[in-house]
């Protein structure tokens, strides 16, 4: 404890010196553990690179809890400069017009050198306005893929190195890993409302909302029960009741992940940054990666799966000097540098295509890192893929997985609880349009 | 009897001032800041604001979801209530009739009180865990396929054991002391005039414990309303399907979670006047029946 005290006194001395000339800025941010710790190295890694500007991460919780917190400090105007928020808070922050300000035009007007055609466009589409303009910087952005297990396919009797393309062969495969008693459940899957339900029908061309997605206004709303969504639903319904599917939970679905690793379920569907997770837990088998599977009779698919994961928002109210820092600490992130060792090591995906090429060496050494991005670059986005903008969407993903959860206890059918979605979150969509006009 | 009598008419006010304070700083503006929020509409920044009058209340009584809270908090706070009280009411009557280590029983019995419902949550979500709990297992022996994520019954169940259980303790503790202050004399005389244990338990022991019961009732229905929001937060988050979401937990969903403050403060508004209605209960009747 004194040596503590000693050495931040000594800290304290020092900054005291150094503090003259420096700019010092706030990153509100989200990432705990091993994530966290890489962070501040990046932090650091600018801090040092420089004299002019400083950097002090402070790690708020959840996402939601950050953004919670980075609201009501600017309530009490005692906002940071700069703060990561999740994808689905996205319509909040870009409603709040007064409140932000956008990162295009804080690279026009403080950052140098800034070229938005070197950000990959299906990473950064997502945080666009309509005019094709960035809002907030990608920081940690992933896609889901398929995991699968090499040790129970082989004792299934299927191929090791193909795991299945189409739902017709999730359910064909399952079936047999059943019935060879080498697992006892086919799949498993985080994230129904990211996964099996935005990530689907972008990855099937399909709509979710009206007006593009709902990039296109405040008045756009939920179409998410269309024929391919209600198809699949119903599908999971079905193989749920048949053991092939079992469901891991709400939200993230905590116990998603479990079931894989235990090798209950021989095959997961979840975010392409648990990579390092799922190795870890992967000891007793042989892991495998694959693309998210498609329906094949559904026209346009596979098109191109959309991103998750958080961005940097930069908020109001704070001095040029200030907009300045952050100007320079974006280009410092973005560079592909920084960007390849961040992607690299997290398993997110690299947001510029110069660092995506400096990954090459990865992802040769390690096979199915590049899953991910393949997918996400598989075609041209369409305003059915691009993403999605809807206000309140926090309370829709709820939504969307109690519904799921209606669904799979009987009380309703997969229309039933599709439409019941739409009917829900358009009240909410309605509510946010009312109170941001 | 002496009155003490200030002469300085400042003291008592200054003397009284931190509790004023602290009562107008965390309880009166708060609530007045509720207030005036119910009738708002608000984006989450605070940007633009505009009054709605009572329209945040009309939207909720047209909610579904909003009954649905309101069912969903009254099965959970009788259940809670008939649950800890019952369990306590067996554990005091046992501890009562005990000769020796009494205190042993009752010090290790009102351990769990101390448990911050946060931790009880995480306890007993540990003990339940569909995956890697072992209550799961115990019960897939017998036959039972729990499963909280996905059945409403079982995570309803599930709040409810873990909330029960932490009050327990603190009606044990009542009982307990209501039991002992009822005079064996009684007891003995029914039991010279022939009643057996279950007749002496109804006609005696039952009676004269009513005040301590009704007490009790209030204390562990306000409880089961209000002070669980940590066991729910830390096990179920109000799901599956908001089987288990109390109008406490809708209340800092909708406002923290959603950013919808105008209708949380309107569903806070409600449960302040939910709270003061059961507060009129208390003291109406309570201080009438409770034989101090």
């Amino acid at each position: 404890m004194i040596r503590y005290s000693t050495a931040s006194a000594v800290a304290l001395i020092a900054s005291l010196g150094a503090a003259n000339a420096e700019t010092t800025i706030d990153w509100w941010h989200a990432m705990g553990g091993e994530l966290g710790t890489k962070l501040e190295e990046i932090v650091q890694g600018f801090n040092d690179s420089q004299e002019d500007y400083k950097v002090v991460p402070s790690y708020k919780g959840t996402y939601p809890e950050t953004m919670t917190a980075a609201i009501a400090a600017f309530r009490a105007k005692q906002q940071p400069t700069i703060v990561q928020v999740f994808e689905v808070g996205t319509g909040t922050m870009m409603a709040a017009q007064g409140a932000v300000v956008p990162v295009h035009q804080l690279m026009e007007e403080h950052g140098e050198g800034f070229d938005p055609s070197a950000f990959l466009p299906s990473v950064v589409g997502y945080y666009t306005d309509s005019e094709g303009n960035m809002l907030s910087m990608p920081f940690n952005s992933s896609t889901p893929i398929l995991y699968y297990n090499k040790t129970v396919f082989e004792k299934a009797g299927l191929d090791p190195e193909t795991p299945p393309k189409t739902w017709a062969e999730v359910e064909e495969f399952s079936k047999k890993i059943m019935e060879s008693g080498a697992a006892s459940c086919g799949f498993t899957t985080g994230w129904i409302s990211w996964i099996q339900t935005e990530n689907f029908s972008a990855w099937h061309n399909q709509p979710i909302g009206t007006m593009e997605n709902g990039f296109g206004g405040l008045d756009a709303r939920l179409s998410v029960n269309g024929p391919v969504q209600v198809k699949h639903w119903g599908n999971l319904k079905t193989w749920a009741d048949e053991g092939l599917f079992k469901y891991g939970g709400p939200v993230g679905g905590d116990n998603a992940a479990p079931m894989f690793y235990s090798q209950d379920c021989a095959m997961i569907m979840n975010s392409s940054a648990s990579r390092a997770g799922v190795i870890a837990n992967a000891t007793d088998f042989e892991l495998g990666f694959g693309m998210l599977p498609y329906y094949d009779d559904v026209e346009g698919a596979p098109q191109n799966s959309i991103i998750g994961g958080a961005t940097l928002w930069v908020l109001s109210g704070k001095s040029d000097e200030e907009y300045e820092a952050a100007a320079a600490f974006f280009s410092y992130l973005s560079s592909p540098e920084v960007q390849a060792d961040w992607a690299s090591f997290s398993g997110y995906l690299p947001i510029t295509s110069a660092a995506g090429e400096q990954m090459q060496d990865f992802y040769a050494e390690n096979p199915g890192a590049d899953t991910g991005i393949k997918q996400i670059t598989l075609n041209e986005p369409t305003e059915n893929s691009k993403g999605l903008r809807f206000g309140n969407y926090v309370q829709i993903r709820g939504i969307i997985d109690e519904e799921f959860e209606q669904l799979l206890s009987g009380d309703k059918d997969a229309q039933g609880a599709l439409d019941s979605v739409v009917e829900r979150g358009d009240a909410l969509l309605e509510e946010f349009q009312n109170q941001n006009q | 009897m002496k009155r003490t009598i200030f002469s300085n008419q400042l003291l008592p006010w200054l003397l009284l001032a931190p509790q004023l304070i602290i009562t107008f700083v965390f309880f009166l503006w708060p609530a007045a800041q509720a207030v005036r929020q119910s009738f708002l509409r608000e984006d989450a920044f605070g940007t633009r604001t505009s009054f709605v009058g009572l329209e945040n209340f009309a939207y909720l009584l047209q909610s579904p979801e909003y009954f649905n809270s309101l069912k969903v908090t009254a099965i959970f706070a009788v259940s809670v209530t008939v649950l800890s009280m019952g369990m306590a009411l067996l554990l005091a009557i046992a501890v009562d009739r005990m000769i020796r280590s009494t205190r042993v029983y009752t010090t290790l019995l009102v351990w769990p009180y101390a448990v911050a419902p946060a931790v009880a949550g995480i306890l007993w979500w540990f003990i339940f865990n569909p995956t890697i709990g072992i209550m799961p297992y115990v019960l897939a022996q017998v036959g039972y396929d729990w499963n909280h994520i996905s059945s409403k019954t079982d995570a309803m169940m599930l709040v409810v054991i873990a909330s029960a259980w932490k009050q327990i303790s603190y009606n044990f503790l009542f009982f307990l002391a209501g039991l002992q202050s009822i005079p064996g004399s009684l007891r003995e005389a029914a039991a010279i005039d022939g009643a057996g244990p279950v007749r002496r338990f109804f006609d005696i022991t039952f009676p004269l414990l009513s005040p301590t019961t009704f007490f009790l009732l209030v204390v562990n229905i306000v409880y089961a309303m209000f002070d669980t929001f940590g066991v729910i937060d830390a096990t179920t988050e109000g799901g599956p399907a908001q089987a288990t979401n109390i109008m406490v937990y809708k209340v800092y969903f909708d406002g923290f979670i959603g950013q919808n403050i105008g209708s949380s403060a309107a569903q806070s508004v409600v449960l302040m006047i939910l709270v003061l209605i059961l507060t009129v209960v208390q003291f109406r009747f309570v201080e009438k029946k409770v034989a101090y």
